[in-house]
């Protein structure tokens, strides 16, 4: 069963794609452009559609999904973590 | 289940200037707020019909006013209305929009209320209205090819299954669609924030590219004047962040995935403008739902994919829109919203060429007649655009 796709081998960030993902929960992710899977462990409780972070990002790192630039993290932010608008901002506007 | 769209065609009503419409209206269209009642009236006398009111058309000026008019004649004129009723308060801008109509050849009357009064003018619109329906109600359905379907999508209350399901699904139809000659437009222009390079890496010619980045900085430039914060608030909206959806760039990444892969942008249209040629079109728009859905409407398109995460409603009064979703919660909770149901992407139950096939299917279904969702509840978001304040 599929946990969490990423669009892009080269991406940050995971989107959650099924309910109740709860912290600890060992989770199988779809790298969709590969299409190869991979695996995390949960470290947050992470609600459908949510993202969770597949690469260690520190405060000012350019946060990369789609392969593409999508704004900042404003925090340090662990494997498997909830990434959200509490650790990520845009770079627009 | 694969869908060979060379031989494929579909049934539709040939309208008076050779566009064909999917659906056989006749609206009662005011041309201002004064005149919805006359128009509500009138749509409540003779059955059939449907009143399209709307809260404008006063004291307007300008480019303000010209997006106006473009916008009523744009829907009277769409071919998915067989004829128009006009009311407004007075005779002049009456008879504008009624001849904006007309050059299109389809039937079209006008009234305006001042001499005559509600009683009078709603006794009179109602005669023209009752033979415009019964006419109307005797129009055949006739085979027409691929290429005479106008399709325009604009997502909303996405999240990021958008980005993943629901809009590389329309992305793949519309790359099939394109290559049969359909004419397809896409536009949210703030919603490309982030993404406006990949789409001026797409522009057929440096002209078209250069046109298209003048619409995109026009619009930053609305956005950098009225801001009073960073947008966060409004664009990603709070449906968008509860769904998952942090900055406005990773909501333009995954609204781009409308366009598919393939499709290149042919050319670029202001608001409620209509397209001269087939392939596909950007239209400056605002990324508000029935802003946007009005003004595919204003510029003739007849089908409208609509995909959405978090479950946006929205339906229009005569252009029918195709609800696309892959979020199973969203699918589970609001099915009665839903058209075309393609979560089995994110199982991986699905490929993207199913659920494009699985669209498309949709897409022939209700070109033939099949209500939508949001047709069958009664969505008939009918909502102007305005640039300014009226003077």
């Amino acid at each position: 069963m599929i946990d969490f796709v990423v669009h892009d081998e080269g991406d940050s960030v995971g989107v959650v794609v099924v309910e109740g993902v709860e912290a600890g929960a060992d989770l199988t992710g779809w790298i969709m452009d590969q299409d190869r899977e991979i695996a995390f462990r949960a470290v947050s409780d992470i609600p459908i559609g949510h993202k969770l972070a597949i690469k260690p990002l520190q405060a000012g790192d350019t946060v990369i999904k789609y392969g593409v630039d999508i704004g900042k993290a404003v925090a340090t932010i662990a494997l498997g973590e909830h990434a959200h608008v509490h650790n990520i901002k845009t770079k627009r506007w | 289940m694969s869908i060979d769209l060379s031989s494929t065609s579909f049934r539709g009503f040939r309208r008076e200037n050779g566009r064909i419409g999917v659906r056989n209206h006749v609206i009662i269209l005011p041309v201002d707020d004064l005149s919805n009642a006359a128009c509500e009236a009138v749509s409540n006398n003779i059955k059939g019909t449907m009143a399209l009111p709307h809260p404008y058309g006063r004291l307007q000026f300008g480019a303000d006013l010209d997006l106006h008019f473009r916008t009523l004649i744009g829907t009277g004129t769409n071919p998915n209305v067989a004829a128009v009723v006009v009311i407004g308060i007075e005779e002049g801008w009456t008879r504008r929009v009624v001849d904006g109509i007309a050059a299109s050849g389809k039937p079209v009357t006008g009234y305006g209320i001042e001499m005559h009064g509600d009683h009078e003018t709603i006794m009179r619109a109602s005669r023209t209205a009752r033979e415009y329906v019964q006419w109307a109600s005797e129009l055949v359905r006739e085979e027409a090819p691929l290429s005479d379907l106008w399709v325009s999508t604009k997502c909303g209350e996405s999240d990021t299954t958008s980005g993943c399901g629901a809009n590389p699904t329309v992305g793949n139809a519309f790359d099939k669609l394109y290559r049969h000659g359909a004419t397809l437009v896409f536009g949210e222009t703030t919603e490309i924030t982030g993404g406006e390079h990949l789409v001026a890496d797409r522009c057929r010619t440096p002209e078209i590219r250069e046109r298209f980045m003048f619409m995109f900085n026009r619009y930053q430039e609305i956005v950098e004047r009225h801001k009073t914060s960073d947008l966060s608030e409004s664009q990603p909206t709070k449906g968008n962040i509860a769904g998952g959806l942090t900055t406005i760039e990773e909501k333009a990444l995954g609204n781009i995935q409308k366009i598919g892969r393939e499709c290149m942008v042919d050319g670029v249209l202001d608001k409620a403008e209509a397209p001269t040629g087939s392939g596909l079109w950007f239209m400056d728009s605002s990324s508000a739902a029935a802003e946007m859905v009005t003004l595919c409407a204003a510029s003739g398109f007849v089908v409208h994919f609509f995909p959405t995460g978090q479950g946006n409603i929205i339906g229009n009064p005569i252009l029918p829109n195709i609800k696309i979703c892959a979020n199973p919660r969203t699918v589970r909770t609001m099915s009665e919203h839903v058209d075309v149901d393609v979560s089995g992407l994110l199982r991986r139950e699905m490929t993207p060429d199913d659920a494009g096939d699985a669209l498309l299917d949709m897409m022939l279904r209700t070109a033939n007649g099949r209500l939508t969702a949001a047709e069958a509840l009664g969505h008939r978001e009918f909502v102007l655009t305005r640039l300014y304040e009226s003077a």
